[in-house]
């Protein structure tokens, strides 16, 4: 039977609709899903806003009122978030550099030098990296105990400094420009080093960005380590800080909340602000499996 | 040709020197470039690692010199410590509670986001947000929401059962042996989805769309579409998406350590805070390191696991070539 122009039609519409139908299901699916990720936001600057009375009432107030600014200074007068951030900046930082200038010059080693014994280190790399972290962590802390490092920045920084994965990361994305570029700048006389600054290095800038990115994160929120090497207040950083403050004002919600406020702000706007790069970091370097 | 001749012209010894030399330069100049990475690689990796099997076999509490005991830590953990066996499963608990649910929840998310709907990138951005949040400050924030007198997660319920005239009474949930791991699980969910999903995403996209046209144009439904063309070319992505997401489930710390400290009753004590408990609070660094290197058999098994049966169910394009 040969559908006739307006049965067609007719067809072509109820698709519509129900494809019009589907999204709005969709649409309410994802908007309560966005709902429950963006609550805990919402009611940590709620609380952090309250005054101690109003905490503890139901039902719950979402609006404070009044508007209690002065939580934000009294956190940051009975603990010392200033010097948590500075903290955790410095170590962010530090590791962060020292992991992407250590472990791309490793990786041009690994995937352009011949070298004896190079495929062996290669492996030896690939080898530790399913070991799981709990199991480097005891030995470590006892050589920093050992180095008198407790509680001091080289402690904080230097261990995780070195990273098997980011070397492992780099050198299959080194191994992906082509050999011709470096080929070219040795027949005009180009050394090694120079190769690895002037030609690979710019050519990987999406493969830094992303490494830099998710080192930097993971460095900022990181926890036991830090928990384990630090133990003066003017050494602690932000995560610990924390965890430190939970431990002394455990049921002053207000102030508690307004300290993680403190320390989820200025990653969540960085966040926002350059959300394609981490989105695009994760398909990029492979993360995703394919 | 120029080249020819130039190599069959007899070297000058100053040409011969630089000659040497270079050559000299390239073989050994790949550890010059692999010894900043290489130090501490050995130093606070590779040494670490053996040293902390060495010190599975001593007891040493770090102020007297250790003691050899041989394999007796080990047989302790295994055999002779309820401790041990409660947190290791409330590990399993915690993984199997988390993994499956993580794993179906993001593809779903993901699929949800992989149509051609208006403000993609809004809802990526949100469920993402939880990822770079601090995970302690995430799990202050949880703590707080599952308090079970004035938290937010009751004072729904509550609403809830009031509109719906059912009387409800919500469990105080960390304080529940029975119910503070599911809350740790919620977190953990909470914090990790986006993360997964933004994966998945990635692996959908790489989908070729022909293959759901051809579909289409054979009358498959959607499930059909799902069940023999979404899942089988989605699966090695679920491959790796499982084994990541097992093996930081089998390491979970921060997320009980802050909401419930372990407890109550250990009942939210996992692998990786008892390692802890027993190398930074009881001062037993040789029974940590033991823990710690069963907690790698576990992670082994697991992956070697997933790694032999893969055939089975994930679909590599090339192996149909």
């Amino acid at each position: 039977m040969k559908p006739t122009r307006n049965s067609h039609q007719a067809r072509l519409g109820s698709r519509q609709q129900r494809k019009k139908a589907k999204h709005l299901g969709l649409h309410l699916l994802l908007i309560t899903g966005s709902v429950v990720m963006l609550v805990p936001f919402a009611w940590m600057l709620s609380t952090s806003l309250k005054e101690p009375g109003d905490v503890f009432i139901y039902p719950p107030q979402w609006i404070p009122q009044p508007v209690q600014w002065e939580n934000y200074q009294e956190t940051v007068t009975v603990m010392p978030f200033g010097r948590f951030y500075l903290n955790s900046a410095i170590q962010a930082v530090s590791v962060t550099a020292l992991q992407l200038l250590t472990a791309s010059l490793a990786a041009y080693a690994f995937a352009r030098l011949r070298f004896r014994g190079r495929d062996l280190l290669f492996m030896l790399y690939l080898a530790t990296m399913m070991i799981p972290f709990p199991v480097t962590m005891i030995p470590n802390f006892v050589i920093m105990r050992y180095l008198n490092w407790i509680d001091t920045f080289r402690a904080l920084i230097l261990p995780p400094a070195f990273s098997a994965f980011s070397t492992f990361l780099l050198r299959q994305y080194f191994m992906s420009i082509p050999v011709e570029m470096d080929d070219a700048a040795r027949v005009d006389g180009a050394s090694s080093f120079r190769i690895w600054w002037q030609i690979i290095l710019p050519l990987s800038g999406p493969a830094l960005a992303t490494l830099a990115i998710f080192t930097f994160l993971g460095q900022w929120n990181s926890f036991l380590w830090p928990l384990i090497v630090t133990n003066s207040e003017k050494m602690r950083t932000l995560p610990v800080g924390l965890a430190t403050f939970q431990g002394q004002y455990s049921v002053q919600w207000h102030l508690l909340m307004a300290g993680s406020v403190i320390a989820v702000l200025p990653i969540l706007v960085i966040y926002i602000a350059g959300q394609r790069w981490f989105v695009r970091g994760i398909t990029l370097t492979g993360m995703g499996g394919r | 040709m120029p080249a020819a001749s130039l190599s069959e012209r007899p070297l000058s010894p100053a040409e011969q020197r630089r000659l040497r030399w270079y050559r000299l330069q390239r073989a050994y100049e790949g550890y010059f470039f692999l010894a900043p990475n290489i130090s501490g690689f050995l130093l606070f990796t590779a040494f670490p690692v053996i040293a902390s099997f060495a010190l599975s076999f001593f007891r040493w509490d770090l102020l007297t010199p250790p003691v050899y005991v041989g394999t007796q830590q080990f047989k302790e953990l295994l055999f002779n410590d309820p401790q041990f066996r409660r947190v290791a499963l409330n590990t399993f608990y915690f993984t199997f509670g988390t993994v499956p649910a993580r794993v179906a929840l993001s593809l779903f998310l993901a699929m949800a986001l992989n149509q051609a709907l208006r403000g993609i990138t809004v809802y990526r951005v949100i469920y993402f947000m939880p990822v770079v949040t601090s995970l302690v400050a995430a799990a202050l924030v949880f703590q707080w929401i599952f308090n079970g007198n004035f938290g937010i997660l009751n004072g729904f319920l509550w609403g809830l059962g009031s509109l719906l005239h059912i009387p409800v009474h919500p469990p105080d949930w960390l304080n529940s042996t029975k119910w503070a791991m599911p809350a740790v699980m919620v977190l953990n969910l909470w914090k990790n989805v986006g993360f997964t999903m933004t994966i998945y995403l990635a692996g959908l996209q790489a989908i070729p769309q022909e293959l759901y046209e051809a579909a289409d144009v054979d009358g498959a439904g959607e499930w059909a579409k799902f069940r023999n063309i979404t899942l089988p070319m989605i699966s090695p992505t679920t491959f790796f998406v499982v084994i990541m997401s097992l093996i930081w489930a089998l390491q979970v710390f921060e997320e009980p350590y802050i909401m419930t400290k372990g407890g109550p009753a250990f009942a939210t004590t996992t692998l990786v805070h008892y390692i802890y408990l027993n190398a930074f609070r009881w001062s037993r660094m040789g029974k940590a390191a033991a823990v710690a290197w069963l907690l790698f058999a576990i992670i082994f098994v697991f992956t070697w696991l997933q790694m032999r049966y893969q055939r089975r169910w994930v679909h590599y394009e090339a192996d149909q070539e």
